[in-house]
């Protein structure tokens, strides 16, 4: 224990790059990684904070311990703890002038502090200083901590040395140069405006960095400002030229593809200066055309580039050759196994459809695969893909699609969006009103927190003013319609509030319109809803108006008024509520009650909602109560104003003198064209009789001015959606396949039979061609593309056929391309299955034989176990050892990886320096049992899916042995260790056994450049009173 | 512009966060454990893409790749490309697998400066700075080469010094 600690200070003394820390910080790292909870975490941390703020506090830290200090302190920010308390030495550390601590003092800044810190005041000077340095490492560096603790305010303070470096020798300084330059730029454009003409020079510099890392600024530029930037075209051509043609160094290669982000981001450019410019246009469509035929598409990046040209061509002005070639490149995508490229492939389809609507077509089948998918992020680009191909003829079917999925998910901000996409397709496509009220119900139903109260006011007034031009019948019929749909809804639990609103206002106006629902029993619902939702009172109060309103129509029409027990109790309880609003409606409910027939009918007429108030501004109803008053001597009104003296002017009205405290703040707020506005407001506490009051019946919620100019504003876009629905072709237009094959949805059909039966045709053609496909895709698919030309065609009546045909041609190209997704893909990345199956097929006692012979070799070769030749349990050290690496082959049982492995194979030094290394560091516990397994397991397994089907094979090659009892993943060596088992990734949960690293594990069986290693722990579990043999030795 | 990288474990452990837009402390734990939960609900084999505005604001998107017991993310707006930033993360790993050789989530857990580093070699306040794993590691090779230089005194034991020349 001794010998470690002193092992581990020595280390830390030297500490830099590698395993630089002390063996404290590893053992935080350590026990961190071990915490089985948060809270434990929590308090490891804490403890930790506890510690560094005393060692901070200590006089005369050396150096190399403040800068492990620093380290560990930005190692708690990150965990989430405050360590604001160490800021102060960190931006010291950045005064040093040895480079070590000075680039950890700066990456401690950087990461600690904002720009508006305090502290930075003190880091300026600083970095002033060194952006002077010879040392191109210190400017680096500087500039490296410029991007993020400089404002606007600090700018002026490095900029004259920023620029000086744009010129600097080294190719790694100009780079960041231009980066901070640009970054300037980002903060504050003005302070920079004259050093723009910098980038420009820079995109001629010699080295391809610089140049690409000017791509970056002029990217943001010219996105800003297209016109002035228009010269660089050609130059950005040729640039792209020559990288494609390979005149950069081969170091820029990246998979075979010449320097493809520097390519990328120059498609990005040219997107910008081509869009709407037919000159720049027709120079890029040449250099685009060689992209095309160049881009190695069986890599990811030359995808990338492929993705991008397409991007590219979408926005500059089309260009038929080009189209064609993306419209075959985006096919390639969908086509792909790849989700990634699907997604790109639905994202790229989704750009070009805007400039040719019929390439969705080809793709129909690709696209509903992409819909049907597991894969969320690809389900949302394909209903977004969707969302911009919805015409009148397959609004049905995308909305139905949209609303399913929208009840699928849980995610509330995704539900939002989907939710306002629904309700704008159906407001601006909806073939039938009906249908447009059933979608809002599944809207409100189902997402009806989440969605603006606009929507749900937009559907009372649609429902109030009717959708047809003057056809009453219709009118009635529809809210008769809606008032059957919420009677049927309004017993479901725990309906959204804003729906439950709805619901309560439509059964008030309209509930017992028909004369169908007598008036106790639409009030016997709404006493329910007031019950049942007692704790909302926007709800209540709805409900309360919609009982008023329901018993002033019974009134009105002579009938007897029966007040329900329930409603009597609600009413009683309204009356004493906290809710002042909730109160007065109660009261006024009471009132109207006792009135006789023609009073109320003034107050509430039937079915006015939609009648416009005229209000009274001069209150002139009230001049003849007032000459009364006058006349049997009362004194005329005199403003508060003149009563004080402070206002001269006499010919203010006495409304004016409401309104002018505050004047100011409600100018803007009530600029209406309507005349409904501000007064009503303070005509609310009126007392009933008086004729003011009718503004109540229009807006149950009489509070809220901003209803009311929520709903005018809605009215304005009602009109020209009315528009829209006005039109006479509607329904010809939309009664296509899709509405038919949908009424399983529960949607009513309107189709006329001519059309129905023409848009039938084509699956029956088509259908027998090929069953291999699902029929209900296909009529999915049928219904969503199927009237691909419906949008032009709406105003002629014949427009139903046209898209019938279109379906008639396509069946002959479709099948050959949609077979492909219809197939299981390969399953190329679950290597698992194949192994297991050779694994379980093995013999055992053949696997014994193995087993032993290979500890016979192994035991000889491994010098580790040398080391420890006194162990008393080295037998089954050896054995497990050579278990282990016998396992690796034979589980494989396939000779060709085993000597991919054996030439890949171990390194044994490597992996002995290393694991002493860690050993010394503590990352084991200080007794570390005879088992060691040091040289053997940085043996790259050959089992890929080790981990995940460990059970199995470890039961597969272990049953046999006589000394090891496996249970399940855990593997127990009889008599001295109870439990072992091998992890890769070093965090275990239960952390219960020791734990010793072992090595790293490959997990794959070849091995590609840029991979990552498993890190291997192994755990046992030891008998009470065994003790590990072996002292520790360095090797 | 590139908003976060971000390197989490299969635990949600955060590994190495960077953002380049400042953030609180709270509010970067906030995203963190967003990205982790949203990532750890994936499914495999699908796609690396996520759009993800309901953490990072309106036009965010997130590439992420799983290696070994480590997640790699990139969060970014729309004026990246997603298949690109991608390789970029592959990039990323590139370097590290040369710089460490034979990388693993130990190398990252101990030598969080180094890796900063990196990443300030690549990615430079938000912009994509160097794309080529060659010169990056040129560039972080020098870096230590100075800093070695710097520190006069070295008592690290040879095999130890060996170990982490690599």
């Amino acid at each position: 224990m001794e010998q470690l600690k002193t092992i581990g200070r020595e280390l830390a003394m030297g500490s830099q790059g590698g395993f630089g820390q002390s063996k404290e910080f590893l053992d935080l790292v350590k026990s961190i990684g071990e915490a089985r909870s948060k809270a434990e975490e929590d308090r490891i941390v804490l403890s930790e904070i506890d510690i560094l703020k005393r060692r901070l506090l200590e006089p005369d830290i050396p150096k190399r311990k403040m800068k492990e200090y620093i380290i560990r302190l930005v190692y708690i920010e990150m965990l989430g703890h405050d360590a604001s308390f160490g800021y102060i030495h960190a931006v010291k550390m950045t005064h040093d002038d040895n480079l070590l601590l000075k680039r950890t003092g700066y990456l401690a800044v950087t990461l600690f502090l904002n720009e508006d810190h305090d502290l930075i005041i003190l880091i300026v000077n600083t970095i002033q200083k060194d952006l002077r340095s010879d040392n191109f490492l210190v400017v680096c560096a500087a500039l490296n901590a410029i991007c993020r603790l400089i404002n606007e305010e600090t700018i002026p303070a490095v900029l004259p040395q920023v620029v000086e470096l744009l010129n600097h020798q080294k190719e790694a300084v100009r780079k960041k140069a231009i980066m901070a330059l640009h970054r300037f730029h980002r903060k504050s454009p003005s302070s920079v405006s004259h050093l723009i003409t910098n980038f420009r020079k820079r995109l001629c510099d010699n080295d391809p960095g610089v140049m690409g890392a000017t791509l970056c600024p002029l990217f943001d530029l010219i996105s800003e400002d297209v016109s002035s930037y228009k010269d660089l075209v050609s130059s950005f051509v040729s640039i792209l030229k020559q990288v494609t043609e390979r005149r950069l160094p081969k170091s820029y290669d990246y998979h075979q593809m010449p320097a493809p982000f520097i390519q990328i981001k120059l498609l990005k450019i040219m997107a910008l200066l081509g869009s709407g410019d037919k000159n720049a246009s027709e120079i890029m469509s040449m250099v685009l055309g060689d992209l095309f035929r160049k881009c190695d598409s069986s890599t990811n990046i030359g995808n990338a580039i492929l993705y991008e040209c397409i991007r590219c061509i979408s926005c500059i002005l089309p260009n038929p050759k080009l189209l064609e070639a993306a419209a075959d490149a985006i096919s390639k995508f969908l086509k792909s196994d790849s989700h990634n490229l699907k997604y790109m492939g639905i994202d790229g389809l989704g750009r070009l459809i805007k400039i040719s609507p019929d390439i969705a077509e080809q793709h129909q089948l690709a696209v509903i695969d992409c819909l049907e998918d597991p894969d969320d992020t690809l389900k949302r680009k394909t209903f977004e893909l969707l969302y911009k191909m919805t015409k009148s003829s397959n609004v049905e079917v995308i909305v139905d699609r949209m609303i399913d999925y929208m009840i699928s998910i849980n995610d509330n901000h995704y539900k939002t969006e989907i939710a306002s996409r629904c309700v704008e397709l159906a407001e601006q496509f909806a073939p039938s009103n009906q249908w447009f009220i059933q979608i809002m119900n599944k809207v409100f139903e189902h997402a009806g927190d989440l969605v603006n109260i606009k929507v749900a006011h937009n559907l009372m007034r649609l429902i109030a003013e009717g959708f047809g031009e003057d056809d009453d019948d219709a009118d009635s019929k529809l809210r008769l319609s809606a008032v059957e749909s919420y009677l049927q809804l309004i017993s479901e639990p725990k309906l959204p509030s804003l729906f439950l609103q709805v619901i309560s206002w439509v059964l008030g106006e309209y509930g017992t319109a028909d004369g169908k629902y007598s008036a106790s029993y639409i009030s016997g619902k709404l006493c329910d809803v007031a019950d049942a939702y007692s704790s909302d009172e926007t709800v209540k109060g709805y409900a309360v108006s919609a009982l008023m309103k329901i018993y002033a129509f019974e009134i009105a029409s002579g009938r007897k008024v029966d007040v329900l027990p329930e409603c009597q109790s609600l009413i009683e309880e309204l009356l004493a509520s906290h809710s002042t609003d909730l109160q007065q409606r109660a009261y006024e409910l009471q009132a109207l009650l006792a009135l006789d027939a023609r009073a109320v009918e003034s107050i509430l007429p039937l079915d006015a909602s939609c009648e416009d108030i005229e209000v009274d501004k001069d209150l002139s109803f009230l001049n003849g109560y007032i000459q009364q008053a006058i006349e049997s001597g009362a004194q005329p009104y005199i403003s508060e104003r003149e009563r004080s003296g402070m206002f001269e002017t006499t010919d203010y009205h006495p409304q004016d003198h409401h309104e002018v405290p505050s004047h100011a703040l409600r100018f803007e707020a009530y600029e209406l064209p309507k005349p409904s506005g501000p007064p009503q407001a303070s005509n609310e506490l009126v007392p009933v009789p008086e004729p003011s009051y009718y503004s109540e019946s229009h807006q149950p919620i009489s509070t809220s001015l901003v209803s009311e100019r929520e709903s005018s504003e809605i009215k304005l876009r009602l009109d020209g959606v009315k528009q829209k629905w006005g039109r006479p072709s509607y329904q010809s237009t939309t009664s296509s396949s899709s509405t038919t094959q949908q009424a399983a949805n529960g949607t009513p059909t309107y189709s006329d039979a001519g059309v129905g039966s023409s848009s039938s045709k084509p699956r029956s053609s088509y259908e027998p061609k090929k069953p291999e496909i699902d029929p209900e895709k296909q009529r999915l698919a049928a219904s969503l593309f199927g009237g691909p030309s419906s949008r032009t065609d709406k105003k002629s009546s014949s427009g139903g056929h046209k898209p019938a045909k279109g379906t008639v041609n396509k069946p002959a190209a479709v099948p050959k391309e949609n077979q492909t997704p219809v197939q299981p893909p390969p399953d190329l990345l679950d290597l698992g299955e194949p192994t297991a199956t050779t694994v379980t097929a093995m013999d055992p006692f053949k696997e014994l034989e193995g087993l032993l012979d290979s500890s016979s070799q192994d035991g000889g070769s491994s010098d580790v176990m040398g080391l420890y030749s006194d162990a008393a349990p080295v037998t089954t050290t050896t054995s497990v050892d050579s278990l282990l690496s016998e396992l690796s082959d034979s589980s494989k049982g396939n000779p060709r990886t085993y000597q991919s492995q054996t030439s890949k194979g171990p390194n044994t030094k490597e992996a002995l320096e290393k694991d002493a290394l860690v050993r010394q560091m503590g990352v084991n516990p200080t007794s570390v049992p005879v088992l060691d397994m040091g040289s053997t397991v940085d043996v790259r397994w050959g089992s890929p899916t080790f981990h995940k089907m460990g059970n199995e094979k470890f039961k597969a090659a272990f049953s046999s042995f006589n000394d090891v009892k496996l249970s399940m993943c855990n593997l127990a060596i009889r008599n001295r260790i109870r439990k072992l088992c091998f992890r890769a990734g070093g965090n275990r949960r239960d952390s219960e056994g020791v734990k010793r690293y072992v090595g790293k594990w490959c997990g794959s069986e070849e091995k590609n450049p840029g991979h990552f290693n498993y890190d291997m722990y192994m755990y046992w579990d030891e008998e009470p009173n065994w003790k590990s043999v072996p002292p520790l030795k360095t090797p | 512009m590139i908003k976060a990288v971000m390197m989490l474990n299969t635990q949600g452990k955060p590994r190495l966060a960077k953002f380049y837009d400042y953030m609180p402390v709270e509010k970067q734990q906030e995203l963190i454990r967003g990205v982790f939960s949203v990532l750890c609900s994936r499914p495999e084999n699908v796609s690396n893409f996520l759009e993800i505005d309901s953490l990072f604001g309106p036009d965010s998107r997130l590439v992420y790749k799983h290696y070994a017991t480590l997640y790699f993310v990139l969060v970014f707006d729309g004026s990246e490309n997603e298949l690109a930033m991608l390789d970029l993360i592959q990039v990323l790993v590139e370097t590290l697998d040369k710089c460490f050789s034979n990388v693993c989530e130990l190398d990252i857990v101990f030598n969080y400066s180094k890796m900063h580093a990196v990443l300030d070699e690549i990615v430079f306040g938000g912009q994509v700075l160097e794309t080529s794993s060659a010169e990056v590691m040129k560039a972080v090779e020098e870096i230590s080469k100075l800093e070695a230089a710097s520190n006069s005194i070295s008592l690290v034991p040879k095999s130890v010094s060996g170990w982490r020349g690599r």
